[in-house]
């Protein structure tokens, strides 16, 4: 058969179809995300110039009890997990403003696994940003003190984190209409750890903004964080509490990526 | 009669609401029968895009219904995805992944067998020239490059109907002649293809049966001799001092004021024959032409005589695009 002749169409989608598109859009947008070399370098450096500010610029007037390297850095972490992955929004407006998405919508693919792909990039994205920031943190005085379930708890946490999050872009990507609505988004996102205990405790904060920072999804997931990273530094929750924080925070999370995952694939399908 | 393909039937589509709305397809009727290469010709705004993205299930209709292979491009939209492809006049690719890699990735999505993807992307680089650069990016290759892979992405999944919307639009001479002899490698594969084109000459090279679009309907239809017998084989054109000189030639040679100032167009089968006897009646009236020339038909002729109107760009296709 020449290479311009037709041929019947193959049988239905069936789950390891799915399973093969997801593989295939990941791997896409994985060799896109590190060819955009820009944006790559943008997202490794920014938070280290964060952490570095925070530490060497704010830290010396903010007394926390404890060298503020080792009270401020869980937060850094997340505020700069949950801003890579909030770029996430972008990817996915660009791909939805391109022709690519035509292409992909008019093959016969399992059309959600193109937003999927964009969150598992992500995923791994924000991972690799992250060792570099932790790597940075350690370097200028960072002493995790934590036992390996500590770890493993502080980084299913930030994994959970990051993929709430990413949902939320992507859902936010397929919505808005422009590059500039979308990186707003991400701009949102990196102002959420600012009113909770990331960088102060909550209680120096005036009463009113007190009731939203002590409520927010990403209180509980700091302290959570920093009681499994840290244990028994300043802001870090102990003993029960931890437990119960840490469960608060996977709720948050697990909530958030529901109702935007379950929203992405509706936004997905509507806009045609 | 060869089995219909593609069939549409009154199909309205508007864009906007309250006093912005705009009615791009005012109920368009087609047919594309199996094998056949059917061009869609008009201006732009003449509403040829919002056809093809419904016809390749892209875009829901207002009214009216479309059914390829007899499936209804809304209500079974996921199997005519499997028998239809669309080439539209964005590039649809990654420009950060290299040819090789995007062909891939579509032979995949296409559900090529796992065994065959290699073999079918080779074969479909080598098919549109691209296999010395299909290691490259697609941000290095030339327009024209660029729409052959375009085209190739759009056959991966040997689709029984091609709808390329636009396909020569910004591309040299050269690179225009090479994807229409692609073009027709592909129609004699044995593909049906649903082209839509500003260009008579576009329509004439490749398609069997030429409809155009007027106002988002069909106004005439016909094979490219056919609406060529109507309009003329070719024109002669006569560029007159002034108006009044115009008027008189075109009172002697009979023909229809175009509006357009000193010029006149007057249709012709370009016969010698023809052409003396046009020329002898101009020279009759003792009005000296400061230039003439013998062209072929434009979109515009066809317009002008198949609709009675210059054929106007509008704004609204570009919006839906």
């Amino acid at each position: 058969m020449s290479a311009l002749a037709t041929y019947p169409s193959s049988p239905a989608g069936t789950v390891r179809d799915a399973l093969s598109d997801t593989a295939t859009m990941v791997g896409r947008s994985v060799r896109l995300a590190t060819r955009d070399v820009d944006s790559m370098i943008t997202a490794a450096v920014l938070p280290v110039v964060i952490l570095l500010m925070f530490t060497f610029v704010f830290g010396g007037a903010i007394h926390v009890g404890v060298g503020y390297v080792q009270y401020a850095t869980p937060g850094i972490i997340l505020l700069c997990a949950g801003f890579g992955a909030a770029n996430t929004a972008m990817a996915v407006e660009q791909d939805m403003s391109g022709g690519m998405v035509d292409r992909l919508r008019s093959l016969p693919m399992t059309s959600w696994t193109f937003v999927l792909g964009h969150v598992v990039a992500s995923l791994a994205k924000t991972l690799m940003t992250t060792a570099i920031l932790f790597g940075v943190a350690v370097a200028i005085g960072f002493r995790p003190t934590a036992g390996l379930l500590g770890w493993l708890g502080a980084v299913g946490l930030l994994l959970l984190f990051v993929h709430a999050i990413a949902w939320a872009a992507a859902f936010t990507g397929l919505m808005v209409r422009s590059p500039d609505a979308a990186s707003g988004f991400s701009f949102g996102v990196m102002f959420l750890p600012y009113v909770s205990s990331a960088f102060v405790p909550v209680h120096t904060m005036p009463t009113w903004l007190r009731g939203f920072a002590e409520h927010q999804p990403v209180t509980p997931l700091i302290e959570a964080v920093r009681g499994l990273l840290v244990p028994g530094s300043p802001g870090a929750v102990t003993g029960d509490r931890l437990g119960s924080t840490a469960l608060l925070a996977v709720v948050w999370c697990l909530g958030i990526a529901l109702v935007f995952a379950v929203g992405a694939g509706l936004a997905f399908r509507r806009r045609r | 009669m060869k089995d219909v393909i593609v069939r549409a039937e009154g199909l309205r589509k508007a864009y906007g609401s309250g006093t912005g709305r705009v009615e791009v397809l005012g109920g368009l009727d087609l047919t594309l029968h199996q094998g056949e290469v059917l061009a869609l010709l008009g201006p732009n705004g003449a509403g040829k895009t919002t056809t093809v993205r419904i016809l390749s299930t892209l875009l829901a209709p207002d009214a009216g219904t479309a059914t390829v292979a007899g499936l209804d491009v809304v209500r079974d939209a996921h199997r005519v995805r499997r028998l239809v492809s669309l080439t539209g006049q964005q590039v649809a690719l990654d420009l950060k992944q290299t040819g090789l890699e995007n062909l891939t990735m579509i032979a995949r999505l296409a559900r090529t067998p796992r065994r065959e993807v290699r073999g079918r992307v080779a074969e479909l680089l080598d098919a549109v020239g691209l296999t010395d650069v299909a290691g490259r990016r697609v941000d290095t290759y030339s327009g024209g490059m660029r729409r052959r892979l375009d085209l190739a992405a759009g056959l991966v999944a040997r689709p029984r109907v091609l709808f390329l919307d636009e396909p020569s639009t910004g591309l040299d001479p050269r690179s225009r002649r090479s994807l229409w002899d692609l073009v027709r490698d592909v129609v004699a594969g044995g593909t049906s293809l649903f082209l839509t084109t500003q260009y008579l000459e576009e329509a004439d090279e490749l398609a069997d049966r030429i409809a155009l679009i007027d106002g988002g309907r069909v106004a005439a239809e016909g094979t490219a001799d056919q609406l060529k017998r109507q309009v003329g084989q070719a024109r002669v054109e006569l560029d007159l001092a002034d108006p009044a000189a115009a008027l008189r030639v075109r009172t002697a040679l009979a023909v229809a004021g175009s509006g357009d100032g000193s010029l006149v167009s007057v249709p012709t089968d370009g016969s010698v024959a023809h052409v003396r006897e046009l020329l002898a009646r101009v020279e009759a009236t003792g009005v000296v032409p400061a230039s003439w020339a013998l062209r072929e038909p434009t979109l515009d002729d066809v317009f002008l005589t198949l609709t009675g109107h210059a054929a106007a760009t509008t704004q609204t296709e570009e919006k839906a695009a």
